[in-house]
């Protein structure tokens, strides 16, 4: 325990600044500026590999190292689409992801924000479409915000789920 | 592996690793096997080809080792109607890739399972991607099969379904449980939700394009598949890599390595209830990528191993900053590997969970690192290894133990020996070129590549085509062979204990559905 206690405090706080968002990465605005404030910055990810190479999953699992400090943001990534705000979307959707993936997006309760992630989620980068993939996130359920990437780094991710967020 | 006894003719086949090919018949192919297996084999990959342009009909090829090398079988099926024997009776891993290849090319067994294996209704069964005929039609609508799961019947037995969608961030598959009470009694599982036609795809790009690809099969080993890609390639050529390039990849290898192994050292920590270590290794990870893109330009070290070298070559104030950083992770990660061994709530959850003996280990093929925690002190590096490791002299980590606990121990001991390594190969950097560019390349040429990467060998075996295209591209992750052993780790363990047990292998889902 007194070791677990020395490295917490040699250790010392390594959380950095969160960034701003990034507009840029804005492909619609379905949600009204209402809702947005309601949910501020209590925000609850759902997220799918909807069929990656696992290089944007890395990535997204670094959100929650202490440098970016994801949780401390209010963020959290939850176990069921039921309880989530946001689903953030990796890809190229693979044709066997299809349906779990708008099952999921079903699931999710309104209002509900779509993130695409990396550029095989926001383009099919390079894998395309094919008569395995779908390509995009988008060509199967809607996109609000595009990160790309390959992979996008965890502040490029965290620009986007800002991004979604801020009106 | 000494083929003369059955009578076959030996070529020397063009490889990273030391590799001969053999042609065979039906007859030769399954004595070939139990041959193999006698003399200590392994089943490493097996897949087929659509040859039929070349008046050739379809070749099926069996990659087997062993302390020799590598033997490429290679048995031609004059037409689509002609089946080949059922090799998973030597080999248990071969069952799902006979089942693959038949999914992609039609290329069918002689065996009691059809059931698909990478097929999920997304084309037509009777159709196979893989064939040079094929054409892909957009009216083909996704849709939904009926897969065959074992059930256990009895008083109490209930069955959990687990996934495409899993509750963490991870990669898509489903696992059916079947159990009683907290026990489990049998896992099946069920993959290829990640299938994207990868081995399609290359067909389609040239075979210097193809190294971007190969470095996008399996995220987590960018590093390792690029290097077998190009490893393959330079073979075919007969191209040697500039000694600076290299060590430039040896240094990505282990820096790919170490990153992998101090994350799920942080999961496996926060997956036995000990979320400060999730918190401590996350941090040292995100360390190595952040140097990573500073020494080369991307976290992950993606794009970086090209055919031909290396794509840039290290920034030149990394190679101080990597050494200070080599010190500290070493000092860091002994601190913590301290404060795991002592933590008894810790060592509970790992010690006897997930437990693999290794006769069982050597009877399912199971490879990598998972396979030195139990016995099977097998690393490429060691066993066959090509500049710069020819001189790095790396030692093998190994444990006998085959539980979680044992896993946890061969990652600490890896990820101090790569910071070992990391720290020689940057002492001694040869000075030069980082890239020589292949000379062109015939037609019709096989070579292979395999690499040892942090979960265990990734191979390539690629083919080409006329105008320097690839024919055809065939990529192998341990996971092949490390799937069906997971299966077998969680039997008698309680359902909580899979995610832990599951963490400890840590296994691809896109380097094994393509």
């Amino acid at each position: 325990m007194l070791h677990v206690l020395r490295q917490i405090a040699k250790t010392g706080i390594v959380s950095e600044r969160a960034p701003a968002p990034a507009d840029e990465m804005r492909v619609a605005a379905r949600l009204q500026d209402e809702i947005l404030r309601i949910l501020g910055r209590a925000l609850a990810i759902r997220q799918v590999d909807a069929g990656s190479c696992n290089g944007c999953e890395l990535e997204i699992h670094a959100l929650g190292n202490p440098y970016y400090n994801i949780e401390g943001l209010g963020i959290r990534f939850v176990a069921s689409p039921r309880h989530a705000d946001m689903l953030l979307v990796t890809g190229p959707v693979s044709k066997h992801m299809a349906i779990a993936l708008k099952r999921t997006f079903e699931a999710t309760p309104d209002p509900k924000l779509v993130v695409a992630v990396g550029d095989c989620g926001c383009t099919g980068g390079i894998f395309g479409e094919s008569y395995a993939t779908l390509g995009r996130v988008a060509n199967v359920i809607p996109v609000d915000v595009e990160v790309p990437g390959c992979p996008p780094t965890p502040t490029a991710l965290l620009q986007g789920i800002l991004a979604a967020l801020k009106k | 592996m000494n083929v003369a006894p059955l009578g076959i003719a030996a070529a020397t086949l063009p490889s990273g690793v030391r590799a001969q090919r053999c042609p065979v018949s039906s007859g030769q192919l399954i004595t070939a096997c139990r041959l193999a297996w006698e003399q200590g084999g392994q089943l490493v990959a097996l897949w087929a080809s659509d040859d039929r342009d070349r008046e050739r009909g379809f070749c099926l090829r069996v990659l087997l080792k062993d302390a020799d090398g590598l033997t490429l079988l290679e048995h031609t099926l004059p037409d689509e109607g002609a089946r080949y024997p059922d090799l998973a009776t030597i080999f248990p891993a071969a069952n799902r890739m006979q089942r693959a290849a038949f999914d992609l090319t039609g290329v069918q067994c002689d065996a009691d399972d059809q059931r698909p294996w990478l097929w999920q209704a997304a084309w037509p069964i009777d159709r196979f991607p893989l064939r040079r005929d094929f054409e892909a039609s957009p009216k083909w609508e996704p849709g939904q099969e009926d897969y065959p799961f074992v059930r256990v019947a009895g008083d109490g037995v209930h069955e959990i379904p687990v996934g495409p969608v899993h509750a963490g961030i991870i990669e898509p598959g489903h696992f059916r449980f079947q159990v009683v009470g907290e026990k489990v009694l049998r896992l099946e599982e069920r993959l290829g939700y990640a299938h994207k036609g990868i081995e399609k795809r290359f067909e389609s790009l040239s075979l210097l394009e193809g190294g971007r690809l190969a470095g996008r099969i399996s995220g987590d080993s960018t590093v390792a598949y690029a290097w077998a890609y190009a490893q393959a390639l330079e073979a075919m050529a007969e191209a040697s890599v500039p000694p600076r390039a290299a060590a430039l990849r040896a240094l990505c290898l282990e820096r790919e390595r170490v990153a992998n192994h101090l994350g799920d050292l942080g999961y496996l920590g926060n997956d036995g209830g000990f979320a400060f270590g999730l918190a401590q290794f996350s941090r040292l990870r995100e360390d190595v990528l952040r140097l990573n893109r500073e020494a080369f330009g991307h976290r992950l070290l993606m794009d970086i191993v090209v055919p031909g070298g290396a794509a840039r070559d290290i920034a030149s104030d990394a190679v101080g900053a990597m050494r200070t950083q080599c010190a500290a992770l070493k000092r860091e990660v002994r601190v913590l590997r301290d404060i795991y061994d002592e933590h008894a709530g810790l060592q509970d959850r790992f010690r006897t969970c997930g437990h693999v003996g290794r006769e069982l280990a050597l009877q399912l093929g199971l490879t990598g690192f998972a396979a030195r925690a139990c016995g099977v002190a097998e690393d490429l590096r060691a066993d066959f290894p090509p500049p710069p490791y020819d001189a790095l002299a790396v030692r093998r980590a190994t444990r006998t133990e085959g539980d979680v606990a044992a896993r946890v121990a061969v990652r600490f001991d890896e990820t101090l020996e790569s910071l070992r390594l990391i720290e020689v190969i940057l002492g001694a950097l040869p000075d030069g070129e980082v890239s020589a560019p292949p000379s062109p390349i015939p037609a019709f040429r096989l070579a292979l590549g395999s690499v040892e990467g942090w979960r265990g060998p990734v191979t390539i075996a690629l083919e080409s085509g006329p105008d320097a295209t690839i024919r055809r591209c065939h990529a192998s992750d341990p996971s092949w062979r490390n799937w069906p052993v997971l299966e077998h780790a969680v039997i008698g363990n309680i359902v909580p204990d899979f995610p832990l047990i599951n963490k400890s292998f840590n296994l691809s889902y896109s380097g094994h559905d393509l």
